[in-house]
């Protein structure tokens, strides 16, 4: 078995959900060989290489792969992948943008979010927003396969020291260009990251409101989070969501406070080690989840715990 | 420009799922169905762009068994002008999907393709991509915001840690993520009317698409249950707690 593997980065370092993702490449076992496709990738590429169990560094460095605007490069993967078995990347918002478009352009199914490996050609993945779980085995000649990362153990960044090739080959499929973006500058952990999460729901009422949760998170160096209802109420913006159709997050601490725990949003954080839940319904189906509940009135306990903590 | 809205029919996303005794699949005998809720949403858009005058048709498609003339009647009382049903046996994986709906784009020529992002069932979020690949077109997918300019779709994203705008030219696939609209209720008038609006059935034959699944379910079971723990009755207590027995602040 060969594995191509398809690093998140953003030229100047890996996104650590890489290190995850390559432990579900070394379940799966065989060669790994990771591709880093950007613009200015060197450095990305040098971080790839030193990951343990990567035999052999793909590097495309060309100004169309810049923006990993997926019409580029997925070509680029799927000629990539001739003489693998399996491609392989997070299940993030990234690959699920591109790796559809390899597995078509390979003529293949493709297996989404999976969250354990059985074999070279089964995997278990959740469905109908985590409320059953698949296992499913792909007769495809490559298995195309994004990869839950909380599901899996990080490796090491460093112990591997594989040999960096250049890929010389630039795509330009000429249909999609990237104007602008706003990636919203965090003083906080990236919430897929992140020891600690603090999330909202719909109970906290108002967008504004959000700001009590600022100090607890500051405290806790947590990223913040909020339920689909609170961002379905407009409270915040979408990139906070967590949950089956938002970001599955898996950290030490998750204080869920004014949430009820839709089972949609259960899916994206019942996997956190420690769960608290703030909710001024005893009855909410949170506290069935949670490690501590706290049946308080979400505006009086906030500042309390932020005063206590 | 036309619009081709591709929707799902699922299971509504109130219905609670349970997992069939045999651990086949999940039980979806008598439950209700309904039109994917990012397909409502892609419904929504297409509608949007023809009341504004940028799209001057909205054609709706389904891949499915013949219950699936249902959400394209919802499409059509949502504003939909024509529905196209692509019959097969069951549901038929992504790539088949993405395959059929190429041959209806090649028939219809539409200046935009416009998906849900993903289904509430298998949750894949595949099909919009695989197509827009297939037909060699640009995508926006997880789109907040859409705008027509000319030749040229603009699409703003949701990616993870903000927005991403691009630019597609048309003909383009956008697929639609939560924050892109609020979706309308059917008005009983329109429901009427839509059971007059016209309603064409192609085969995967007459398409010239041969519908293969390369993907087996071994076995379906729930979710392995997370044991609820104690409620705390202070903020003072849930610190404690934190700090001496979870250990985790």
């Amino acid at each position: 078995m060969s594995i191509l593997l398809v690093a998140e980065h953003n030229n100047a370092a890996l996104n650590p959900v890489t290190l995850n993702v390559v432990a579900a490449a070394q379940a799966i076992g065989g060669d790994i060989t990771v591709l880093v496709a950007g613009e200015g990738c060197g450095a990305a590429a040098g971080a790839a290489a030193a990951l343990p169990g990567v035999s052999k560094v793909l590097c495309a460095d060309a100004a169309v792969y810049g923006k990993q605007l997926a019409e580029n490069v997925a070509p680029l993967i799927a000629e990539a992948a001739a003489g693998h078995s399996h491609v392989l990347s997070a299940h993030s918002t990234n690959g699920k943008n591109t790796m559809p478009r390899v597995a078509a352009l390979l003529d293949v199914n493709m297996v989404s979010d999976i969250i354990s490996v059985e074999s070279e050609d089964t995997f278990k993945r959740p469905f109908y927003a985590g409320n059953a779980i698949a296992t499913v085995k792909s007769s495809d000649a490559v298995k195309v396969v994004t990869v839950r990362h909380t599901a899996f153990d990080p490796v090491a960044t460093t112990g591997g020291s594989a040999a960096v090739e250049a890929l010389g080959s630039a795509h330009d499929a000429g249909v999609s260009s990237f104007v602008n973006e706003e990636i919203v500058k965090l003083d906080r952990p990236e919430l897929t990251a992140a020891r600690v999460v603090v999330s909202g729901g719909r109970g906290m009422g108002s967008g504004e409101n959000f700001k009590i949760l600022e100090g607890v998170a500051d405290k806790l160096n947590a990223a913040m989070g909020a339920s689909r209802a609170a961002v379905d109420a407009g409270f915040v913006p979408n990139d906070m969501q967590v949950g089956q159709t938002g970001k599955i997050v898996a950290p030490e601490l998750y204080i869920a406070v004014g949430i009820s725990g839709a089972i949609q949003h259960l899916a994206g954080m019942k996997d956190s080690k420690v769960i608290v839940a703030i909710n001024k319904d005893e009855d909410a189906p949170i506290f069935q989840v949670a490690d501590y509940g706290l049946v308080a009135d979400l505006f009086q306990a906030v500042p309390e715990l932020e005063g206590q903590i | 420009m036309k619009v081709l809205v591709a929707i799902k029919r699922v299971i509504d996303y109130n219905v609670k799922v349970r997992v069939k005794a045999d651990h086949s699949d999940v039980d979806l005998t008598n439950v209700k169905m309904a039109v994917n809720p990012f397909c409502e949403i892609a419904i929504e858009e297409a509608v949007r762009l023809k009341e504004s005058g940028q799209a001057t048709e909205v054609v709706a498609v389904a891949v499915g068994p013949t219950q699936c003339q249902e959400q394209l009647r919802t499409a059509l009382a949502l504003g939909a002008d024509r529905a196209i049903l692509v019959e097969t046996d069951g549901f038929p994986q992504p790539l088949s999907v993405a395959k059929l709906l190429k041959g209806v784009y090649d028939q219809e020529q539409p200046g935009l393709v416009i998906f849900g992002k993903q289904s509430i069932d298998a949750d894949n979020n595949q099909t919009g991509q695989m197509f827009a690949a297939l037909a060699g077109l640009g995508q926006g997918t997880f789109a907040s915001k859409v705008e027509i300019a000319g030749d040229t779709v603009n699409v703003t994203r949701e990616v993870d840690g903000g927005l991403q705008t691009v630019a597609l030219k048309a003909p383009a696939v956008v697929t639609t993520d939560l924050r892109l609209n609020e979706p309308r209720y059917a008005s009983l008038p329109n429901i009427m009317k839509a059971k007059k609006k016209p309603l064409d059935t192609l085969t995967p034959e007459a398409l010239g698409v041969e519908v293969k699944a390369t993907i087996e379910t071994l076995r379906v079971e729930p979710p392995a249950e997370r044991q609820g723990g104690i409620k705390v009755d202070s903020v003072e207590a849930l610190v404690d707690k934190l700090k001496n027995e979870a250990k985790v602040i």
